[in-house]
């Protein structure tokens, strides 16, 4: 493919001209990556990182010219990929802007609220967050509440929004609302809303693994023009569903690091005694992280196998269903063990008499509950299970 | 790697099928019932080697079809679905001893007439309180004039109350080796053991077993290390049947699940039961695609010790998933599960025996554990 050799040159080049060498180290947390907004100030480096790519269109680099993206075919996105993966170099922006409402725009909003909201999201100017769950509508999210009442060329706002994931930061959201109380998945809509207008109230959650980007948010005559409406009002159903796939891919995404096994490994060596065999000394324990290890490679190929098949133009085959399920428990399990094996030094909440690296393992354990209760509980992903793989009976 | 069948593995698939099908799983309690010494049946054995079934991996060279384990493990998913008590497993694994270990006298002298359906094999290598070591073997192997004497016991080898020539494993001097003994070989007791999931099996007496020069397998004294190589292919081929038996049995509760009325409407519509068979077929779908990479690693030539390790990790999946689902399989159904009338009790029985062969899953993790240096 001499034209793909010949951009991947040019690429390379420019990366090399372009990128400000300090992009090119390790990303520590979420503070390193850049989510765009207008509400974060970055550092100099990580804003002119931004502002280059973003010029190319190279944040979102397979989106169509004419809304601000790239333009390039998957080919070439890849050879993109491989390079800023070859030169270390930290994406430029990240976001639910670029992987979840953008994707979502680009198929079903009108040419306007594409024209309007997709350069900014390349640019990183706007940063997207997710109004979904409500406190009476978790699982059963269709049951929401949060009420869109027509006046003029708004609708009126009134409800409340929950696990709003990076509320605080977020420059607009969209979000599920309520414009047929008669009707259930019938009646609702799915609406794009700047949130900062009046009535809209922000509040962090904090969970049991201590603070969280989860927010609370309430809505009290909230005023959003009518063109904000993406799709036909009362319609807005199948668009939240298609979103959702967008997002259980994303959840499935996380559980694909591999660096867990040495983890395990080194946390036994660190707090278990050595048998005189050089093996660790506790057999039970032992067990443990081979079960652990086993169920990693099993699901590995599990998604090695679903992805042969999409690569065969196969539609993704039940075991997609797998994914969400298993990889959120495994997480657990995982974490559980990683707490066993530390034994009483996982104890840490802050202070001293604990390292950093004690205290992240007891924060990441508390916080790897929440992984089968958010994006549909495990629950919810049993009874798609039953009722579409297995064909149970309602 | 390869997962999708390619068109010939789902012709195999279908042929299986179809001769299959007209073996339900209910002969079993025939030949149980009427203590049938043979505990299967050479018809359907006969008909397997005409298909070339027995020889599938096994080069052309030796009469064999020169296909590769990703074929053989269709065919030995179908058995495993129907819960065939034909010799399959043995076969598969003493072919594997001859092919990795045989000189090529003794695949010339064996390997045609195994794969025509004319010879059996077994291998023995477990002893009494040996329990799943390989590497635990009292059985002595002393040099004579003419060859060699055995003298031990070997425990659990399944298929051995009908081969005609055993894989025995006993120490030497040197350390421990591979034999080759034919089942009229003066000194050899071999004792029928009758198990709960109806596959045959026996209890060797060796007393001064006399065997010459050329019985031995492989190299005097490196016989562990390829026993070790023959039995985690082996340990890949049994898990491959335990995959079939565990879809069929799960495939046997979910109809259940579809057809049993109570409370005036299908217990399939109860949450409690529901859950519980999607869990089970998670289990299932992890083990296909463990067993499925397994297979496939012996065909790319992956190294040993990544044959090993998939090995065992099918096993080990496979005995926890398969007794999941025989175990749930039996309390679905009920009652009428734990009758001996019903086919699913049947299933509980051979996931116990497939369990009990080749190491238990927390064996196998501990295997697992050891190749990793933990």
């Amino acid at each position: 493919m001499p034209d793909l050799d010949a951009f991947r040159d040019a690429v390379r080049r420019w990366l090399a001209a372009n990128a400000p060498p300090s992009m090119a180290t390790p990303v520590r947390s979420n503070e390193d990556v850049c989510w765009g907004g207008r509400k974060t100030t970055y550092p100099p480096d990580v804003q002119r990182w931004l502002a280059v790519m973003a010029e190319r269109g190279w944040t979102a680099p397979t989106w169509p010219r004419e809304y601000g993206g790239g333009g390039l075919s998957s080919e070439e996105a890849k050879v993109l990929a491989q390079e800023l993966a070859r030169m270390h170099l930290r994406p430029p922006l990240v976001g639910f802007g670029l992987t979840m409402i953008g994707p979502l725009l680009l198929q079903v909003a009108s040419e306007e609220q594409k024209r309007e909201h997709l350069p900014r999201i390349v640019r990183g100017e706007i940063r997207w967050c997710q109004g979904y769950s409500e406190p009476g509508a978790g699982s059963d999210l269709a049951s929401l509440q949060t009420r869109a009442v027509r006046d003029g060329g708004h609708y009126v706002l009134n409800g409340q929004k929950v696990w709003t994931s990076y509320g605080d930061k977020a420059d607009w959201m969209f979000l599920l609302v309520r414009t047929d109380p008669e009707a259930k998945h019938a009646g609702i809509s799915f609406l794009l809303m700047d949130m900062d207008v009046p009535g809209v109230v922000v509040r962090p959650i904090r969970l049991i693994s201590g603070a969280s980007p989860f927010c609370e948010t309430f809505l009290t005559d909230v005023r959003v023009p009518v063109g904000n409406l993406v799709g036909e009002e009362n319609a807005g159903w199948a668009i939240a569903k298609m979103l959702l796939r967008f997002e259980r891919t994303m959840i499935a995404d996380v559980f694909k690091e591999r660096d867990d096994r040495s983890r395990l490994l080194a946390t036994a060596r660190r707090y278990l005694p050595t048998g005189t065999d050089g093996r660790l000394g506790d057999p039970l324990l032992r067990d443990r992280i081979a079960q652990v290890d086993l169920d990693q490679l099993c699901l590995d190929l599990t998604l090695a196998r679903s992805r042969e098949r999409l690569k065969a133009g196969q539609p993704p085959g039940p075991e997609a269903s797998i994914f969400k399920l298993y990889g959120t428990e495994l997480n657990q399990r995982r974490r559980e063990l990683l707490v066993a094996l530390a034994g009483p030094q996982a104890l840490g909440w802050e202070g001293p008499g604990f390292d950093e690296e004690e205290l992240v393992l007891t924060r990441e354990w508390l916080r790897s509950r929440g992984n089968t209760i958010e994006g549909g509980t495990s629950e919810i992903q049993l009874n798609i299970i039953a009722k579409h793989v297995l064909g149970l009976p309602d | 790697m390869a997962y999708a069948p390619t068109e010939e593995q789902e012709i195999l698939a279908r042929t299986a099928r179809e001769l299959l099908g007209t073996q339900p799983v209910r002969r079993l309690r025939a030949l149980r019932d009427t203590h049938d010494p043979d505990g299967f049946s050479r018809a359907l054995w006969s008909e397997m080697a005409r298909l070339g079934w027995l020889g599938i991996a096994v080069p052309e060279a030796y009469g064999g079809a020169g296909l590769g384990w990703r074929d053989l493990m269709v065919v030995l998913e179908e058995l495993g679905r129907c819960l065939a008590p034909e010799p399959m497993l043995s076969m598969v694994a003493g072919t594997t001893a001859l092919l990795l270990g045989g000189d090529e006298a003794q695949r010339r002298a064996h390997l045609p007439a195994v794969v025509a359906g004319e010879r059996l094999l077994a291998v023995g290598y477990q002893e009494p309180g040996s329990r799943f070591d390989p590497t635990r073997v009292a059985t002595r192997a002393e040099r004579a004039a003419d060859g060699w004497r055995l003298t031990g016991e070997k425990a659990h080898v399944l298929d051995g109350h009908v081969a005609d020539w055993l894989v025995v494993s006993a120490r030497a001097d040197e350390g421990i080796t591979l034999f080759l003994v034919p089942r009229a070989a003066p000194g050899l007791g071999v004792e029928r053991l009758w198990r709960v999931d109806g596959r045959g099996a026996a209890r060797l007496r060796l007393e001064g077993v006399r065997l010459d020069a050329s019985a031995v397998l492989g190299e005097v004294g490196r016989g562990g290390e390829l026993l070790g190589r023959v039995l985690d292919r082996a340990t890949i081929a049994l898990s491959a049947a335990m995959l079939g038996g565990m879809t069929a049995a799960f495939e046997m509760t979910l109809a259940y699940l579809k057809t049993r009325m109570q409370f005036g409407v299908l217990i399939g519509t109860f949450q409690a039961l529901k859950h519980r068979a999607a869990r089970m077929y998670v289990e299932i779908e992890l083990a296909r695609s463990v067993v499925t990479a397994a297979h496939a690693a012996i065909d790319d030539g992956a190294d040993e010790a990544q044959v090993g390790r998939l090995g065992g990790a099918a096993k080990a999946r496979c005995n926890d998933a398969f007794l999941l689902v025989a175990n749930e399989g039996v309390q679905m159904h009920g009652g009428i599960g734990m009758t001996d009338e019903h086919d699913i009790g049947l299933y509980l029985k051979r996931a116990r025996g497939d369990e009990m062969t080749f190491g238990d899953a927390a064996w196998q993790r501990d295997r697992l554990a050891q190749l990793d240096g933990y």
